[in-house]
């Protein structure tokens, strides 16, 4: 809601300044967006009329005028503008006067002439963004006043950010009784009597949808004169309310919704035929709106209709064939009360947003169209004259909103807002609002006015009460609670554990979208299941759900890869989306990605690219932390290397991926070099369990070495199975230190080197305890896998 | 028989040499070999000191004790000289072993977190040690718990206000965390203490938006907590989080899922509450939205409205990060340029 300070002032005049006027409504909850001057800085403006206009020697788009500012002298001025003409009335800077913008006025010659000043476009007094031509003003300016007097342009703009619950204030009226209430300011009183009709014209009027429109009021006024202009007052405080000038019939009725927080409609009546019903639509209606876009009308939209067929969206915007144009002569003048629930989203589903919808899906107070149809009557009839009819009300008092009767309990205030407000305050400040009161013993019944249909439960009351005390002086205390256990637990890790553990191995978290480009994401998806689709993307390339992270990373890689970072290690967690909206699996994930150099450039080690080894070790890592039986088994993924790609088991459950970019992908997703990824489900790797302490034994450990023959495709993993099979209490570790191929190795072998460990709870082993173990060793390997100790 | 006083001299001329060679020793071996000139079984001090049987008995005693006086001497030069070659050569060994301590360790990168982890971190260990649960909830929500639910009906123009992202009539992207407060809700009856993060979605991107950002939605619920406790709470909180004495301002607001309802303020943190671009030249800048929550909210989870009260708050995270780190563009969040993540170790 904006509006001029002015035209609030003209209804409560408070003895406080801007600054004070507009904290008092934003800390009231009407936050004030902004205060703008309504006009541009500027001084020695005056009103003038052009008496002569001829043209210039020596330019053909100049012309050289005398212009009246009220001096003894008339003006020459040099003017370019193609509308300047004989007897216009004209805002002019004479000599002196400056301009927004520091611009001063002196006196110059224009190819040759001299000019005494300049004829002003409303832009270049900072009344418009834009104009073509001079500011044409009104014949009965007075000629020589001040510009700014004449406009009453020393004044602002006020823009309030009502929130949805405070429609009551989408009107002059309402912002003013507010105002009255937090400043304890009485209104003044402003004309809006009743008009008594001049003729008995009428025209009919039936609601077929009474819930939807409980109170229809209709007027006729005859004769009126289209061509009469509407008058400088209203031109400008609907222009400082954002509204341009439509005509005076259209400036009227939007004059009375800013004013009052109506919305009305007016009708040429001589294109209505038979009466208006207002209904809901059928199949297949249209309607040509006043914006001229022909709409096909869905069911369940309410219409204002005559025998011919639908007139107007209702509440939303009027029809281009039934509205008010330049020879309209004989009006139908509509002020309604519309079910918000009616309204609501209606003017959304055809692509709008009105004045009137804005109001009418909020609430308006349904009490209000009376007074605003007089109020317009009494404009339209002072303005553009004609005669009014009696006014035609159909209402159905059972669909009306019921005004609200609340108990609030004395008790329940100081339970909701902290601290206790006395019974005198209470009363006090609710009959401000304009709400009645009737004490009880724990409380009161308060009744409360129909344009506060806000209010409609008792914590309602209660936070007008703490808004009208205010917020601020209520005071900040520390809550009483009961004391509540906490989870402490061992078996799920802290999230924060894993991202510091990879920020410790160097890698950068990122944030990427939810949605990615459906394009990507099938490059580098598991499978062919499609994704879960937005029916509303902000873009094509977001308009899928992720099913992976991958996406996401690989394009954060590519930004900036294509930014000269030759070594980049990018982690991320959060959700993917699987499954179909049926059956969503939204499950958190950690992914990273490493890429280029192994280290930072630096001056100590030879460097070299990453491999799939450093991204497994930061895999492991990761999973180190929760322990658990890991597994890493050779796997193909569509977008994953086929010799280097590994699904990641934990405890036998597959729980992620692991492996380097399929080299195909380097060139679609415009990648130089390799990548290598992983991803693994985050709960899997979050679960973690209590250490179960074993003693230490006090015996010596032996260490016994073995250089195992084995075929090419043998797996360090095959020989941890294998050796994980052999069942013994000696036997604590082993690990595999060296892997060999070349010389001394036949063709088609490997060389592999394991250590093992042994060593006894209870006693110190002998040899003939190690080397039965290690014999049982080289069988088992053998047998198993065809190993051979080499010697 | 030579008379005492040229023996002694010449004692004192092969003492002088003495104390020269072993000035003249540079290594060990050197200082060896002198050693063995001098004091050894042959040597020249000690072969001196062979020969006084045939000094007369009176001159012996004299004699004896200068001879004495001079190995004992040359046995001392040679001591300090050995400890004076090996300091050298320590002193020589260090000198070569020396580093420019000022070249980079090996391998000490480290990254960093995302900021909006990082604030969300703080976050939750502020509420976590006040007793706070940490929630979560499904991104892809229905339209119950994301509006309905929180007393936003259909036909609310509230709906229209939050720009959703739809996949059909009923699953959309959460707008807001706000429905985590019903999830749990459902599930748990009071007291209850919950803050829930996470990602939130609207259709919107431009300067100021980007079509994803970050929440935290926070929720107490007990037999008495009223306004003035929220007011407490949240206003410990962001001093604790922007670790200054900061202003911090309701005003009334409206929210469909809580009443009374406000917003919070704070003093600018850039200007100091002057008046700055920032903050539009107002000195607060607008930091939260809460409020009692509403009792059509408690009756759609069958918690009696009656018995218990609460409030519920939601702060963006990216705000609560520009501010902090001094931000001033929201979509550096989302490109993950390393230039930009790098800053936040």
């Amino acid at each position: 809601m904006k509006f001029s300070e002015k035209w609030l002032r003209e209804w409560v005049n408070p003895a406080l300044d801007t600054d004070a006027l507009v904290e008092k409504l934003t800390n009231a909850g009407l936050e004030v967006d902004a205060v703008e001057p309504v006009a541009g800085e500027f001084s020695g403006v005056k009103v003038g009329q052009v008496t002569a206009v001829e043209p210039h020697p020596d330019a053909d788009k100049l012309r050289l005028t005398k212009v009246d500012v009220g001096e003894a002298e008339f003006l020459d001025i040099v003017c370019g503008a193609s509308n300047v003409r004989e007897g216009l009335k004209v805002p002019v800077a004479v000599v002196g006067a400056v301009l927004p913008g520091n611009f001063k006025i002196k006196k110059a010659k224009l190819r040759g002439v001299p000019s005494f000043g300049m004829l002003c476009s409303a832009k270049e007094l900072g009344l418009a963004e834009s104009a073509d031509g001079l500011q044409e003003l009104a014949d009965d300016a007075p000629v020589g006043e001040d510009f700014r007097d004449y406009l009453g342009l020393d004044d602002v703009a006020i823009d309030i950010d009502l929130t949805p619950n405070r429609s009551d204030c989408l009107g002059i009226a309402g912002v003013a009784r507010e105002v009255g209430v937090l400043t304890s300011t009485d209104l003044c009183s402003v004309d809006t009597a009743d008009v008594n009709a001049s003729s008995d014209k009428t025209f009919p009027v039936t609601v077929s949808d009474e819930a939807a429109c409980p109170r229809y009021l209709g007027r006729v006024i005859e004769n009126i004169d289209p061509k009469a202009d509407t008058p400088v007052w209203m031109q400008e405080k609907l222009r400082r309310s954002g509204l341009r000038s439509l005509g005076p019939v259209v400036d009227v009725t939007n004059y009375v919704m800013l004013e009052l927080g109506q919305p009305m409609h007016a009708f040429d009546m001589d294109k209505l035929s038979g009466q208006i019903d207002v209904r809901m639509a059928k199949a297949g209606e249209k309607l040509t709106l006043l914006d001229g876009q022909e709409i096909e009308l869905q069911p369940e939209s309410l219409l204002i209709t005559d025998n011919n067929g639908p007139l107007a969206l209702a509440g939303v915007m009027g029809g281009e064939g039934s509205g008010v144009t330049d020879s309209t002569q004989n009006l139908f003048l509509e002020a309604a009360f519309f079910a918000p629930a009616t309204i609501a989203g209606k003017a959304r589903s055809y692509g709008l947003h009105t004045d009137s919808s804005h109001r009418f899906e909020r609430g308006v107070d349904p009490e209000l169209a009376s007074q605003a149809m007089q109020r317009a009557t009494a404009l339209l009839l002072e303005i553009v004259g004609g005669q009014a009819g009696p006014v035609t009300e159909v209402t159905s008092d059972k669909d009306l909103p019921q005004a609200a009767s609340i108990y609030l309990r004395e008790e329940r205030i100081k339970r909701v807002l902290g601290i206790a407000l006395d019974r005198q305050e209470v009363t006090e400040q609710l009959t401000r609002l304009g709400l009645t009161l009737q004490q009880e013993d724990d409380g009161w019944q308060v009744s409360v006015p129909s344009f506060r249909f806000d209010l409609a439960i008792e914590v309602d009351l209660i936070e007008e009460l703490g808004r009208l005390y205010g917020y601020d002086k209520l005071p900040d205390t520390r809550p009483h609670g009961t004391v509540l256990t906490t989870n402490i637990t061992e078996t799920e890790t802290q999230l924060e554990r894993l991202q510091h553990l990879l920020v410790d191995r160097g890698y950068f978290e990122a944030v990427t979208y939810s949605f990615v480009e459906p394009k990507i994401q099938a490059l580098l998806a598991e499978d062919e299941q499609a994704p879960i689709e937005l029916a509303n993307p902000i873009s094509a390339d977001l308009s899928v759900m992720r099913t992976s992270q991958w996406p996401g990373l690989v394009q954060a890689l590519v930004y900036n890869a294509n930014r000269q970072h030759d070594r980049i290690r990018l982690f991320e967690v959060g959700r993917v989306f699987k499954g179909d909206l049926a059956n969503i699996e939204q499950q958190r994930q950690i992914s990273g990605l490493i890429y280029g150099n192994r280290y930072a450039e630096q001056w100590a080690e030879k460097n070299r690219e990453v491999d799939f080894f450093d991204a497994k070790a930061d895999v492991e890592a990761l999973l180190a932390v929760g322990g658990g039986d890991i597994r890493f088994e050779a796997d193909t993924h569509p977008a994953l290397h086929p010799g280097q790609s590994a699904r990641v088991y934990k405890n036998g459950e597959a729980i992620g991926w692991l492996g380097a970019l399929h080299p195909k992908l380097n060139k679609p997703l415009d990648i130089n070099g390799r990548v290598y990824l992983f991803e693994l489900n985050l709960s899997a790797v979050l679960q973690s369990q209590v250490p179960e302490f074993e003693a230490l034994s006090k015996f010596p450990a032996n260490r016994r070495d073995l250089a195992l023959l084995v075929d090419e495709a043998v797996t360090a993993g095959q020989i941890e199975d294998c050796l994980s099979t052999i069942d013994s209490d000696i036997l604590k570790a082993f690990q595999l230190f060296d892997v060999y191929t070349g010389d001394g190795v036949e063709v088609g072998k490997k060389s592999l080197a394991v250590a093992f460990q042994l060593q006894h709870a209870e006693r110190t082993l002998t040899d003939e305890e190690v080397d039965s173990l290690i014999q049982t060793v080289t069988e088992t390997l053998e047998q198993s896998l065809g190993a051979t100790i080499r010697s | 028989m030579a008379e005492l006083s040229s023996q002694l001299q010449a004692l004192e001329e092969i003492t002088a040499a003495a104390r020269q060679a072993v000035a003249d020793a540079r290594d060990n071996r050197a200082l060896d070999d002198v050693r063995v000139e001098y004091l050894g079984k042959k040597g020249k001090i000690t072969a001196y000191l062979k020969q006084l049987g045939n000094v007369s008995v009176e001159d012996r005693p004299v004699i004896g004790k200068s001879v004495n006086q001079a190995k004992q001497e040359v046995t001392g030069l040679v001591e300090e000289q050995k400890q004076a070659l090996a300091a050298a050569a320590m002193e020589a060994a260090l000198k070569a072993e020396t580093v420019d301590v000022s070249l980079p360790g090996r391998n000490s990168e480290v990254g960093g977190l995302h900021p909006v982890t990082r604030t969300l971190q703080r976050i939750e260990r502020y509420f976590r040690n006040i007793g706070f649960e940490v929630a979560e909830g499904p991104e892809i929500e229905d339209s119950h718990h994301n509006f309905t639910a929180l007393n936003i009906p259909e036909t609310h123009p509230a709906r229209a206000m939050h720009d959703t992202f739809y996949f059909d009539a009923d699953k959309l992207l959460r707008t807001h965390t706000s429905p985590v407060q019903i999830r749990v809700m459902e599930e748990q009856q009071p007291p209850l203490r919950l803050i829930a993060p996470g990602r939130v979605y609207r259709c919107d991107s431009d300067l100021t938006h980007t079509p994803m950002f970050h929440q935290v939605e926070g929720l107490m619920v007990d037999e008495e907590i009223s306004f003035t406790d929220l007011k407490g709470v949240l206003s410990d909180f962001l001093q604790a989080f922007f670790e200054k004495p900061l202003k911090v301002r309701f005003r009334p607001s409206y929210f469909p899922f809580t009443e009374p309802s406000a917003e919070a303020d704070i003093e600018c943190v850039i200007c100091g509450g002057e008046g700055c671009r920032v903050c539009s030249h107002t000195g607060w800048i607008e930091i939260l939205g809460c409020g009692m929550v509403h009792p059509n909210v408690f009756e759609h989870v069958n918690i009696d409205s009656e018995k218990y009260l609460g409030f519920a708050f939601g702060l963006g995270v990216e705000r609560m990060a520009m501010l902090r780190y001094g931000v001033n563009d929201l979509r550096l969040f989302f490109d993950n340029d390393l230039r930009f993540l790098s800053q936040f170790k």
